[in-house]
């Protein structure tokens, strides 16, 4: 804090670089403050985050149990749905509030120096504290419903990390893309549609035609994260990520894919960060 | 440009000042109560600037349609590249000495702003280098991120937050941050409700908790109060008795006059002078009246060109010196303001004022021709002596006189000499106002 640094400032602000520790509760500041005023004024206040995908699911529930009946060869298929649609929520929260992120903060890029990457970084921690509020609902449906606690649950904050990284970097390629081209909006809504119903949220990997699987499994990290998320959580007879795959070394497919989706949003954002400001 | 000489003369940035300032301005740095934990170690080691920047370019590309969306640029893949380049920063050196407060001054679009953001580190620049040394305020604006749906209390601390407060630090000095800004009893309502003068009140008491060696400020003053404008600076008085280095933006010449060691002016991009206030506020009246002086005869285009050529007091025993631009008088001593005018081409029934401030800026007398008569009409090339007379009731102060030509409307200055004469009033007493006019005291008791 004390050392009187000399800086050379002629590339406009980094993504990262600067004062680590402001930069952190700056991130925090921003995420609560964003947590705080999304339901702000409405009665129900943050009731409403968890009534948005419980609604969802009681709908889903209901088709996919009364009409259509495949709920009936899954075990604690109403878990698992639920569970699901608060994750692939959390992953939409990040992703489609990460779009307008850049553009929505105008006012303080444009006015204030500071590590471009608190903005994207705040969008997923304020779904973030979403995610706890739901989960906790999730626990409290799942323990009613005779899910036993068991030490593979430890698995899951896991897998919530590997999703946020997945989550964190398309909402960096996302927001610095959108900042040049305004079509992200409409594309990236689309590619969530199709992308909720190519992972297995209201469905489970087996169901799907056998050659699928393994292709999906590769494909989307979505569907490993949520058939491990099956496996180590709900039921551990149901088959684990690596059993669906094939071999655990081809897990390291989707993983690669998700590194390689943080990696290329980062280099994108770091690259865009210093033009940012004029470029909005 | 006029200024690239002396940025290069790194460290002797004190001597352009024109005022004596330490070796060492932060030797005895006073503990204040606003800055209770926070202490700046300042090395005498240092170098002497706080900011320098060096042939400093800046453009921006502004695309001629703006192709935003993925369909247009697929369309018309060629149109897109056509751009055009505003310069808005060409080849800019300067130098802010530690302690020193620095002015920048220009017109709108005359890249001030652009350059307080490059100075911040906001936008890269293009060519060029900026040195910075010590810690600098990482805002240029008041109230950055102010929502106007919380508190003002939320608000106070999101807003110290990014100042690089922590929240613990913020929440400690929130009831000072609020009694300064007079916003006591407004503590819970929601910004939106408050006044813009309210917001802006609490913006600076927050932004001067700011716990930075070199602040960044653009146009604050231009809000508020009188009696909180007084208050804003006091604060800069406070800060710069710190030992702040403190670069400011503005148009409004009174304030460069009043704090600025030194400033600068801007002008499409380029630096147009650097030095003395008094001089660079001159300077900017004159690009903003369209009347450029340096060759003394150019006016606005399409207007008579006419010319202040001197201005001078005179009091009717001595006749100061024509050189002289201070002059002295007493109370109620019959005095003359004075202007020599020359007219280049004819004129019609032209306005001569001459405008007396007092030392805060504030307008204190205009004497002007067109109240009671028409000053008939002048020949090109002639020339006419403007004596105002009056008895001085002006009280005992310091003020500044302003000769001006306007076109007969007295809309359209054709030349003004900014602050051509200092005048003294020496009556050495103290009434506490502005004018000390001949006055009977009558007690009558009953």
């Amino acid at each position: 804090m004390n050392a009187p640094a000399a800086t050379v400032q002629a590339q406009g602000p980094s993504a990262l670089g600067g004062d680590f520790r402001r930069a952190l509760s700056l991130t925090w500041m921003l995420a609560v403050t964003d947590f705080k005023l999304r339901y702000f004024g409405s009665v129900l206040g943050y009731l409403w985050t968890l009534m948005r995908p419980l609604m969802l699911f009681g709908v889903l529930y209901f088709v996919f149990t009364k009409v259509f009946a495949i709920g009936e060869e899954v075990k604690y298929y109403p878990v698992y749905l639920l569970t699901s649609i608060v994750l692939f929520t959390y992953f939409s929260e990040t992703t489609g509030g990460g779009v307008q992120s850049l553009m929505t903060r105008e006012n303080l890029l444009r006015k204030m120096h500071f590590p471009r990457i608190a903005i994207p970084i705040s969008v997923a921690l304020s779904a973030l504290f979403n995610l706890g509020l739901n989960l906790l609902a999730v626990l409290v449906f799942a323990i009613a419903s005779g899910v036993e606690p068991r030490m593979s649950w430890f698995q899951f904050p896991l897998l919530v990390l590997a999703l946020t990284v997945l989550a964190i970097g398309f909402a960096m390629l996302l927001s610095v893309l959108y900042v040049r081209f305004r079509d992200i909006q409409p594309i990236w809504d689309v590619v969530l549609q199709i992308t909720f119903y190519a992972s297995p949220v209201l469905y489970v990997i087996k169901m799907l035609p056998p050659e699928l699987q393994r292709e999906m499994m590769a494909a989307n990290p979505l569907a490993v994260i949520l058939t491990q998320m099956r496996h180590a959580v709900l039921d551990p007879s149901a088959p684990s990520a690596a059993e669906m795959i094939g071999h655990d070394a081809r897990l390291l497919i989707p993983f690669g894919l998700v590194v390689m989706v943080f990696c290329a949003g980062l280099w994108l954002f770091t690259r865009e960060a210093p033009r940012i400001a004029e470029n909005l | 440009m006029t200024g690239r000489g002396f940025a290069r003369s790194r460290g002797r940035a004190d001597t352009a000042t024109g005022r004596p300032r330490p070796l060492v301005p932060f030797a005895n740095l006073p503990a204040t109560a606003q800055q209770p934990a926070v202490d700046h170690p300042r090395e005498a080691s240092t170098p002497l600037h706080a900011v320098s920047v060096e042939d400093v370019s800046k453009s921006f590309r502004l695309p001629h349609e703006q192709y935003s969306t993925l369909k247009q640029r697929v369309l018309h893949p060629r149109r897109s590249r056509t751009f055009s380049e505003l310069r808005a920063l060409e080849d800019v050196s300067f130098e802010v000495a530690q302690g020193e407060f620095f002015g920048i001054v220009g017109r709108n679009g005359s890249g001030k702003s652009t350059l307080l953001k490059c100075l911040a580190g906001i936008y890269g620049v293009d060519d060029g280098r900026i040195d910075v040394q010590g810690r600098l305020s990482p805002f240029i604006e008041l109230g950055v991120g102010f929502h106007p749906e919380l508190s003002a209390r939320d608000n106070v601390v999101i807003n110290a937050i990014m100042l690089g407060l922590t929240r613990k630090q913020a929440l400690e000095r929130f009831d000072e941050i609020i009694a300064f800004a007079e916003l006591e009893e407004f503590v819970d309502l929601k910004l939106k409700n408050y006044s813009s003068g309210m917001s802006v009140r609490l913006g600076f008491a927050v932004a001067i908790q700011v716990d930075a060696d070199i602040l960044l400020v653009d146009e604050v003053l231009a809000v508020g109060d009188a009696s909180f404008q007084q208050k804003c600076f006091d604060q800069f008085d406070r800060l710069k008795d710190e030992g702040r280095t403190i670069v400011f933006v503005t148009h409004d010449m009174d304030s460069v006059r009043r704090f600025c060691d030194r400033a600068m002016l801007l002008e499409r991009g380029q630096m147009l002078n650097i030095g003395e206030p008094d001089a660079i506020a001159a300077k900017y009246a004159e690009i903003n009246f369209g009347v450029v002086g340096e060759d003394g005869s150019s006016g606005g285009p399409g207007l008579p060109r006419t010319r202040v050529a001197r201005a001078w007091c005179e009091n009717g025993s001595d006749r100061a010196p024509d050189t002289a631009d201070t002059f002295t008088v007493g109370r109620g001593e019959a005095c003359a303001a004075c202007m020599e005018v020359e007219f280049i081409d004819a004129v019609e029934d032209p306005v001569f004022l001459i405008t007396f401030r007092n030392d805060v800026r504030h307008t204190i007398y205009v004497a002007r021709s067109d109240l009671d008569a028409t000053t008939g009409s002048f020949a090109a090339g002639q020339r006419a002596t403007v004596r105002f007379r009056f008895p001085n009731w002006l009280a005992h102060s310091t003020y500044t006189l302003t000769p001006a030509v306007m076109t007969s409307d007295g809309r359209i200055t054709l030349d003004q000499r900014v602050d051509a004469v200092t005048l003294h009033v020496d009556t050495n007493r103290i009434t506490g106002g502005v004018a000390d006019l001949p006055t009977e005291v009558e007690v009558e008791r009953s």
